[in-house]
This record gives structure tokens, C-alpha cells and sequence, in this order.
């Protein structure tokens, strides 16, 4: 009988307790209190009951268990003490229902033949000595991604009228194949204090850039979150996300013109989120400036700050939103841009707001089958300063410059069956009307700087995405796309974008 | 005149900063089933929501901010784990700044570590689908894994809140006594089922079919989280009209359109199963869930 319950322990150690390290109280003393004598009784009275009736079974998953325990007799060790140190009356308890379950999986498991991958061992039988050493890898993931796109215009000549050109990612890209930008990410604790993430681009001309490198608090109470280093900014709402995360292949033609495609910060970030039943979360960020409509200055201390302030809740059990305001302060010194041939500069300061907000609905909250996501960004940035005109030429001159420009964009995606979605965004950006010293003064006309006349860019955007599973996407997606005055560009894209490795959750 | 001001922010402060960690253990449950087992436990004790309904797929949840929030001022998390959350929970513990209740902190409770796994896979490889390397998740489908997880997790909640423990050890005790005999009835009741070949959806029923003797013969989904395709289930078919099943079994926040039209051509019943507390009418507690699925499952087999 005792030998019985022994085995019974060992048993439900064996089977119940090799994640259970993280269950087992550490501090056993307060449990240990709730054992009344009384329990202890009823429940012996009761195993032993189930341990006569599952006799000849226990014996067969004895056999089963030595197989276990010479595979790996030090884990079964520690398991066991870590069940004998909890209240020995949950133990048995434990034990008792434990030997009940298993005993039901017995017939199953037999019944259930060879074409099925039934195992009711424990997952640790996975973890094979082997495997040990790289237990403290980083988790990896990958993003593939490629593109086929038909472009009417010549993507060379492509400019953003009335915008200073970003000399980021701005336009459709290049015909006919492409290799999109490869995605490597290696993810993982660093000590129970700090967490840190690296992600590599690489690009299809065959760069490699360091896209995020950053690490974070994972420790902090009270909805404080500190991250440092090079990091994705929390500015706006698709800001954050990595683009093959989005449901377009490009990103709205605001993030082109005001961001340079999207604002990557050198700095730190610290968020705090608000005890409330709300979500109300405050962010705030300084970096050293260098990433578009900011550039590098050679200057100590801190060269941009952004702020940022989301709120979000439910609506009822099938929706939900969150809404954002975001302020970036930067500054630029002789960030030059070429036009005509020509090489100008801007330096001064550079500031931005963006409104963003999204709505999630999906039915009862069960996006599986079908799913709706509205969201919009209005942005609203403003430039002051000097412009140097055909700096380094003997036509070479100086002049105040301020400008304020706002853009706009509004998408939706639906989710009309499974794996099937469809979208349509309009983007639309305004130049605004650009005070320039040396246009006031007549020195110069607007037809000098062509990239600089006034203009309200626009595009139409529709998609059709196709995903077979979590981890693959197909897109079809078709543009009309006004970015110059007097220029109709039509663009069909064709895109796949597959994802590798760990399972990377999705924020909202 | 300044001082009072000062005091005052500092006392709105402690109030915002403070505010969630008093009165009752706040604890914010991944599955409605968790939900309903720490009510059980913790009755007055603890202020207690879940992250799902029984109407939502728990793999497939979305991040949303309120959830981040009431991430943000929990005390205790109590979850599945074995994956089963792997693509929403490490967003919302990560964004809500909330240490305690991070994976390996007493703050955590993942169930599916106390209990016998199914479906261990031998080998993890996605173009088997959407497998989990810890082994089936869908663990509350058997009543012998609740109570072993109610033991667990009554002596965590007298963890967190020991001025509490005799509480909850009391009403863990009271509440084990009405689940074996719940379990010897629904035994008793489900002893025909015994045998019972089965087509289900998607592998979440493997704990029920494994309680009550029942087997399964196909799913529905090729390969696990992979949508039913016409192929296949013309292949399932077939596959049905050499060898029978009773019925087609599906969680209520599945897509019935799958189940039902195997339902039509293989003369079966497609069954739904409430599949967690408050899948359906009669699923308002854990006993009601189980009471449920049971009448069900005769139904069917009528």
C-alpha cells in the first residue's frame, strides 16, 4: 500500500510536474496549514480506492516511468522533491487524479493507431542532452519577402511634389522583380532584469542594416516600461510596426513625405501606463536626432524628443479602438536634397503631430472568420528655417523657409471569409503654401526649385491579400497614384511576405 | 498653501499609482474556464475576469488595449500556457509594465503544466500545422485535469493573499467534494459513449474524448489551424463511408459551415460543444459547462 502511494507521487511527478518548477510554491508554510487531518483521511481512503482499480494499469505505466527515469533520473529527482516539498496532501490528491487521467489516456493512446503522434509523456522527453546547449539561444525569426510590380511611370522620376525630399523610402519601388527587404530577428532574455531584440534588414541590393537593436526593462512595476537603443519610435500608430506586418505593401504616402517611410530613433523610450481600467498609455522618447526630417548634427546631448498619448478600450464585446496623439521635435543642419541637378540644403527646426486612430471589430471578438479594421493618421508638420539654393555653385544663396504641411490617410480592411481579406486606402498629402526668403524677395521662382511647388499629392489604393496560413501571405494590390502635378501612375503589385521561426505575437 | 498642494498631488499619485493593490486579489484569467474555477476557490476573495469567451478562438485573440489594462493590474494570471496564448499574452504582460505576473513569477499560474499532456509532438516542424510543442493546450476538456489544477491553484491564491489561505483551502476542499461526485455522474452518464468514434474539428477535444473512452477519427482542419478544405473533406468522407463515425464535433466559436455539411453527407449529427463556461446556455459554471457537454454527447449518440 505504501509502496503504492510512492509510486503514485513519483508517477504524478513524473507526468504532472515538469513545468511545474513555476508552480510549486517556494514557500510551502501558509499552504501547509489548510491539511486537516480529516482530508488527509478521506483522501488516502479515496486513492486507495482508484489505486485498486487502476492496479494492473499503474503497473504498466510503472515499466513506462523506469523507461522515463533512466532516460533522465536527474530531472525525475528534482521533480520529485519539488512535489514532496508542497503539502503532501495535494501531493496525493494530485497523485490520485493524476493516475485516474493517465489511466483513461492508456486505452486511447492504443486505440488511436500509429497515424496519429500520440504521446503522453511529458514535453521534456524533447529536450534532449543536446538540445541543452542551445537552450539559451536567442529565439530567432525571419521575414522573407518579395514583390512583381508593374509600374506605368518611370519610378526614377518619382518625387512627392511639395515635399523635401526625405532621402528615405519614398515611391513604389522598382519594376518588374524585386527581392523585398529580408528580415532577421534574434529575440531573448538577458537576465531577469533586461530583454533585448536585434533585428537585421537586408536589403535586395544587398545591404544589411541594423533595422531595431534595443533593450528593454522586463522587471519594472507599476506600468513602467524603459527600452533603449535603436528602436522604432511609438510616434503615430503604424510607426511601431514592422512594415510586413502592414496591410499594405507600402507605407501611406504621409509616413513617405513627413518620415522618410518610418521614424527609427538612436535613443531611449520610457511608457507608463496608467492604473486604470482604461488603457491609457504615455510615452516619451529622446534621441540623438539623426533619422529624417532630422539629421546628423555632431552635437552632444539629445537632438529629437517625441511624446506620445494612446487610449484605447473596448466597445461592447465585438470592438475595439485605440486612438493616439504624437509630437516629434527635431532639428536639421545642411540636410541636403537634390533637385534639377541642383544640391540644396535645409537647416533648422522640423516638428510634427500626427492624430492616429484605429477600430477593430471583429464578431464576439472571434476574427477568425471575418474581421473589420478601420484606421486613419493625420499628420501635420512643420518646418523653420534657412534654405541654402544650389549650395557648393556659383548661383549659391540663402534664405528664411517655413512651411507647414498636413497629409492624411484612411484604410480598411476586411476579412470576408477565412485567410481571405480585402482593403482600400486613400492617402492624401498637402503641401501647403511654402514661405521662401528668396521667392518673397524675387531672386528666385518656384520653377528653380520644381520639387518645392505647391502640390496635394494623392492615391487610391485596393488589395486583396490571401494568407493560408499565420505564417504566409500572398497580396495583390492595385494603385492610382497622383504624386506630381499633370502624372497619373497606375502600379500592380503582386507581393508575398512568409514568416519564419518563433511565433512573434501581434500588438493591436 | 504650496505644501497642502504638494501633499495633495502626492496622495493623487499614491491613489493612481497604488490604487489596484488592495481589497480583493485581482486576477485576470486567459480562458473563461480559469475564470470559473477561481470564482470557485476565491469567492469573495478575488475580483476575477478572462481575457476570452468561450466564443472566441484562444489562439487567435487580439492584444487590445483593455486587455493590456487589465493586464497592468493584475495580480495574478492564470492561463493554459503550452503555447495555447503564445500569440497575444507575451504583448500584453510585455506592454503592461507589470512584472508580477511575468511567465516564472508567482504572479503566473499556467494550468497545463499540472496535468498529463496529449499530443506531446514527436516531431515540431510548421508544415505540420499549427502543433504545440508542450503538447495538446485544450486541457479543460477533461474534468480530472480541473481538479488537479484546482488544488494548484487554491494554494497560489493562498500564496498571493495568505491572510486569506483558510479561506481558500476551505473552499477548495468544499469544492473538490462536489466535483467528484459531479465527476462520478457524469461517468456514470457518459459510460454508452465509451467507444464512440468521432470526426472534430480541430484538435480540441482530445482531454473529452480521452475522459470518456470516446476516439477520434478525422478532423475536419488538414493539419491543426489549417482551414477545412473542399479536398479534404470529400477525402473525409469517403473515408467515413468505409469506416463510420457517431458524429462531428465542433467548439461553438468554430465555423459550423464545415461541420455541417460533413453532417449532411455522412448522415451524421454535427454536435456543438460549449467547449468552455459560457459556450452556451446551460454552461454558466464549470458544472453546468460539463453537465452540458455530456447531454450533448448523449444526444447525439441517441
Amino acid at each position: 500500500m505504501k509502496q503504492n502511494r510512492m509510486l503514485a507521487a513519483a508517477l504524478s511527478a513524473a507526468l504532472a510536474a515538469p513545468y511545474a518548477y513555476a508552480a510549486v510554491p517556494k514557500n510551502p508554510a501558509s499552504s501547509a496549514a489548510i491539511a486537516a487531518a480529516a482530508e488527509l483521511a478521506a483522501l488516502r481512503a479515496e486513492i486507495s480506492a482508484m489505486k485498486q482499480a487502476y492496479e494492473s494499469r499503474l503497473e504498466a505505466l510503472e515499466t513506462r516511468l523506469k523507461q522515463a527515469e533512466a532516460a533522465a533520473p536527474a530531472r525525475a529527482d528534482s521533480q520529485l522533491a519539488g512535489a514532496t516539498s508542497g503539502s503532501s496532501a495535494s501531493a496525493s490528491a494530485q497523485s490520485g487524479s493524476a493516475a485516474a487521467a493517465v489511466a483513461g489516456a492508456a486505452p486511447e493512446a492504443g486505440a488511436s493507431g500509429p497515424a496519429s503522434v500520440w504521446a503522453s509523456q511529458p514535453a521534456p522527453v524533447a529536450v534532449s542532452a543536446s538540445a541543452a546547449a542551445n537552450l539559451y539561444n536567442p529565439n530567432i525569426s525571419m521575414i522573407l519577402g518579395g514583390s512583381w510590380q508593374n509600374l506605368r511611370q518611370d519610378p526614377q522620376q518619382y518625387m512627392l511634389q511639395g515635399f523635401i525630399p526625405s532621402g528615405g523610402e519614398a515611391g513604389p519601388g522598382k519594376r518588374s522583380f524585386n527581392l523585398g527587404e529580408s528580415e532577421l530577428t534574434l529575440a531573448a532574455n538577458i537576465d531577469p532584469h533586461f530583454a533585448g531584440q536585434l533585428t537585421f534588414s537586408l536589403s535586395g541590393e544587398n545591404e544589411a542594416s541594423v533595422e531595431e537593436a534595443f533593450v528593454r526593462t522586463r522587471a519594472l512595476e507599476n506600468g513602467l516600461n524603459l527600452k533603449a537603443g535603436r528602436m522604432l519610435s511609438g510616434i503615430g500608430y503604424l510607426n511601431s510596426q514592422h512594415a510586413h506586418t502592414w496591410d499594405f505593401i507600402d507605407a501611406p504616402l504621409a509616413y513617405q513625405a513627413f518620415l522618410g517611410g518610418q521614424y527609427k530613433t538612436d535613443g531611449v523610450q520610457a511608457t507608463w501606463l496608467a492604473p486604470l481600467d482604461q488603457y491609457l498609455e504615455l510615452g516619451f522618447e529622446a534621441g540623438n536626432g539623426a533619422a529624417f526630417p532630422g539629421n546628423e548634427r555632431n552635437r552632444n546631448g539629445a537632438g529629437a524628443y517625441a511624446a506620445f498619448a494612446h487610449l484605447g478600450d473596448d466597445i461592447g464585446s465585438s470592438a475595439s479602438y485605440r486612438a493616439g496623439l504624437s509630437y516629434l521635435r527635431t532639428a536639421a543642419e545642411q540636410r541636403t536634397f537634390s533637385d534639377g541637378g541642383l544640391e540644396h540644403s535645409f537647416s533648422g527646426r522640423s516638428r510634427l503631430w500626427i492624430v492616429d486612430a484605429i477600430l477593430k471589430w471583429a464578431p464576439d471578438g472571434n476574427s477568425v472568420n471575418t474581421n473589420f479594421k478601420l484606421q486613419g493618421e493625420y499628420f501635420r508638420g512643420t518646418e523653420d528655417g534657412a534654405l541654402d539654393y544650389a549650395s557648393a555653385t556659383d548661383a549659391s544663396a540663402s534664405g528664411a523657409y517655413r512651411s507647414v504641411q498636413s497629409g492624411w490617410y484612411l484604410q480598411s480592411v476586411y476579412q470576408f471569409m477565412p485567410n481571405w481579406r480585402a482593403g482600400l486606402r486613400y492617402d492624401r498629402l498637402d503641401s501647403g503654401t511654402s514661405r521662401y526668403g528668396l521667392v518673397d524677395s524675387g531672386v528666385l521662382g518656384w520653377d528653380k526649385l520644381p520639387v518645392l511647388e505647391a502640390f496635394r499629392p494623392r492615391r487610391s489604393s485596393i488589395m486583396l491579400d490571401y494568407s493560408p496560413s499565420e505564417f504566409s501571405r500572398l497580396r495583390l494590390q492595385l494603385a492610382r497614384e497622383q504624386a506630381r502635378a499633370g502624372v497619373t501612375d497606375n502600379q500592380i503589385f503582386l507581393q508575398y511576405i512568409m514568416s519564419l521561426g518563433t511565433h512573434a505575437a501581434h500588438a493591436f | 498653501m504650496q505644501l497642502t498642494t504638494k501633499a495633495s498631488w502626492l496622495a493623487l499619485l499614491s491613489v493612481l499609482v497604488m490604487a489596484p493593490a488592495h481589497a480583493a486579489l485581482n486576477v485576470l484569467a486567459c480562458e473563461p474556464e480559469w475564470e470559473a474555477l477561481t470564482t470557485e476557490l476565491g469567492g469573495d476573495k478575488v475580483k476575477v475576469s478572462s481575457a476570452t469567451t468561450a466564443l472566441q478562438d484562444p489562439h487567435r485573440v487580439e492584444a487590445r488595449p483593455s486587455l493590456i489594462a487589465r493586464t497592468r493590474n493584475a495580480q495574478l494570471l492564470v492561463c493554459t500556457g503550452l503555447e495555447l496564448e503564445v500569440g497575444w499574452l507575451p504583448v500584453l504582460v510585455q506592454q503592461s509594465g507589470n512584472s508580477r505576473i511575468a511567465p516564472g513569477q508567482p504572479g503566473y499560474f499556467e494550468a497545463g503544466a499540472l496535468v498529463p499532456r496529449l499530443d506531446v509532438p514527436a516531431r515540431v516542424d510548421r508544415s505540420e500545422g499549427d502543433v504545440h510543442a508542450a503538447g495538446n493546450p485544450h486541457i479543460q476538456q477533461n474534468p480530472h485535469n480541473i481538479a488537479l489544477v484546482s488544488v494548484a491553484l487554491s494554494k497560489r491564491l493562498a500564496e498571493l493573499d495568505p491572510a486569506n489561505a483558510a479561506y481558500y483551502g476551505a473552499r477548495q476542499k468544499d469544492f473538490a467534494q462536489r466535483w467528484d461526485s459531479a465527476m462520478q455522474k457524469w461517468e456514470k452518464q457518459a459510460a454508452g459513449l465509451k467507444g464512440v468514434a468521432v470526426v472534430e474539428h480541430h484538435k480540441n477535444m482530445e482531454y473529452l474524448m480521452n475522459w470518456l473512452g470516446m476516439h477520434q477519427v478525422g478532423t475536419l482542419e488538414p493539419k491543426p489551424g489549417v482551414e477545412p478544405s473542399a479536398a479534404h473533406l470529400a477525402g473525409l468522407l469517403a473515408q467515413l463511408q468505409r469506416a463510420p463515425a457517431r458524429m462531428v464535433l465542433r467548439a461553438g466559436y468554430q465555423d459550423g459551415r464545415a461541420s455541417q455539411w460533413l453532417s449532411e453527407h455522412a448522415h451524421i449529427p454535427a454536435v456543438v460543444l460549449p467547449f468552455s463556461v459560457g459556450g452556451d446556455e446551460q454552461s454558466k459554471d464549470l458544472f453546468g459547462l460539463f453537465d452540458s457537454t455530456v447531454q450533448r454527447l448523449l444526444e447525439a449518440n441517441k
